[in-house]
């Protein structure tokens, strides 16, 4: 399969791909791994006149730590991530996420923030940093705004990005010996999660059961009301009318939901 | 069309290419090197599977215009013509492949992975290997022959 013809940009700043957008508006569309974007262009389910391609930009790359926060740069590559010892101590269940993405090739190429922008709701990252009431920073011509991870999924892959605008950074709280847990159920190695959980901190975020990953408000109330792990998991699912496929109808998916958040609350990972 | 400068298997090259035009089309069908295959086509089977500046990626999800720049290896590139590298080797010596379509790939994945992790347990190899399919063999012999080849490559180190 071949992408459709288009014209390709190796922009050299943030504020470089941010003029390129702005001159080619809804035609253009960002590069960085390319994981979520080439499959798409390749089935010519994306078919954009120009790619601009921010894989290249050093501001964009790196980890670092900032007073409570953890500062990832949105090219940072899933790889790097999983493997970050900062990441590891202060925001493990980031790196824990990172390294569940696809397969190890999938992990050399993707990045962060390409996985965030792409807002698959059955996705590793999107789902770790609302467990962590995570951020991300996104630039545009009228400078850089900061949205909560809890408002930044609109929809099945679809976010508050806007079309001027590239995400640039991502800050999670640095949250050193909190317990958490992740549960990802899949049939087969290297698949999207059917249901994933992930707990950290007094918050449960769930995905693949809705077109967002969710929060489980009521489990996370009854935890703080001081129910056990398997009293709260049992409200895992409240509110949710997560889709239906091949791989399991709304009823199982919400059976999912309350035994992988009983486990991910037992601080259990894998 | 983009002019891109890369190292392939240790020779530099320069090539007008379209941006469109990807890597495992540009080693095929520009270089003529026919070890890395096109299996699924949609990042799944590893078939194509090279190594990016040392880390393996499936040249079937990366544009030619993104590795300019970089050293790409495919399984032509990892011995002089004539030898084979200790990975190779072991494979043979395994007997990991029956059709040996997924072979270059899990060969390349398997230098990429014993250059990160040199001594990997039997887990270890079964999920370095995730991103490669093999439809025939059951993968027993390929996870032996990748213990092998980190065994073989340990003693020559400490040789």
């Amino acid at each position: 399969m071949i992408p459709a013809p288009f014209d390709y940009v190796l922009a050299e700043s943030a504020e470089h791909a941010i003029g390129l957008l702005a001159e080619h508006g809804d035609d253009a569309k960002l590069l960085a791994g390319g994981h979520s974007l080439l499959p798409m262009m390749k089935l010519r389910l994306a078919t954009p006149a120009v790619l601009i391609d921010v894989g290249r930009i050093d501001e964009l790359a790196g980890i670092a730590a900032d007073g409570d926060d953890l500062v990832i740069g949105a090219t940072t590559r899933h790889a790097d991530l999983a493997a970050s010892e900062l990441v590891r101590a202060q925001a493990p269940l980031l790196a824990y996420a990172a390294a569940q993405v696809g397969d190890p090739q999938i992990r050399h190429r993707g990045t962060i923030g390409g996985s965030l922008s792409h807002a698959d709701p059955a996705a590793d990252l999107p789902m770790a940093l609302v467990a962590l009431a995570g951020s991300v920073q996104l630039q545009g011509p009228a400078g850089t705004r900061s949205v909560a991870a809890d408002d930044f999924f609109h929809g099945y892959f679809e976010t508050a990005l806007q079309p001027d605008e590239v995400l640039t950074a991502v800050r999670v709280p640095r949250l050193p010996d909190v317990p958490w847990g992740y549960q990802k159920f899949v049939r087969r190695s290297n698949d999207w999660a059917i249901v994933g959980v992930a707990a950290v901190d007094g918050r449960i975020a769930l995905a693949n059961m809705g077109p967002t990953p969710l929060r489980a408000h009521a489990a996370e109330q009854a935890l703080a009301a001081g129910a056990s792990p398997a009293q709260a998991a049992e409200h895992a699912a409240e509110g949710t009318s997560p889709g239906e496929d091949m791989h399991a109808d709304r009823a199982y998916r919400q059976h999912l939901a309350r035994v992988l958040t009983r486990r991910a609350l037992e601080h259990q990972a894998g | 069309m983009t002019r891109i400068e890369l190292t392939v298997n240790g020779e530099k090259r320069s090539d007008e290419v379209e941006p469109r035009l990807l890597l495992i089309h540009y080693l095929r069908e520009v270089l003529g090197l026919r070890a890395a295959n096109v299996g699924c086509d949609t990042t799944s089977c590893g078939a194509c599977t090279v190594l990016l500046d040392g880390r393996s990626a499936k040249s079937c999800t990366v544009l030619a215009v993104q590795a300019a720049g970089q050293e790409v290896v495919t399984a032509e590139g990892l011995a002089p013509a004539g030898d084979l590298h200790p990975v190779q080797a072991a494979f043979r010596r395994n007997h990991g492949l029956q059709c040996g379509f997924c072979t270059p790939g899990m060969v390349m994945a398997t230098v990429g992975l014993l250059g990160e992790n040199p001594h990997p347990t039997e887990a270890e190899v079964r999920a370095g290997l995730e991103g490669n399919l093999c439809r025939c063999t059951g993968y027993h012999n390929i996870v032996r022959a990748v213990l092998d080849a980190a065994e073989t490559m340990q003693a020559e180190v400490g040789a």
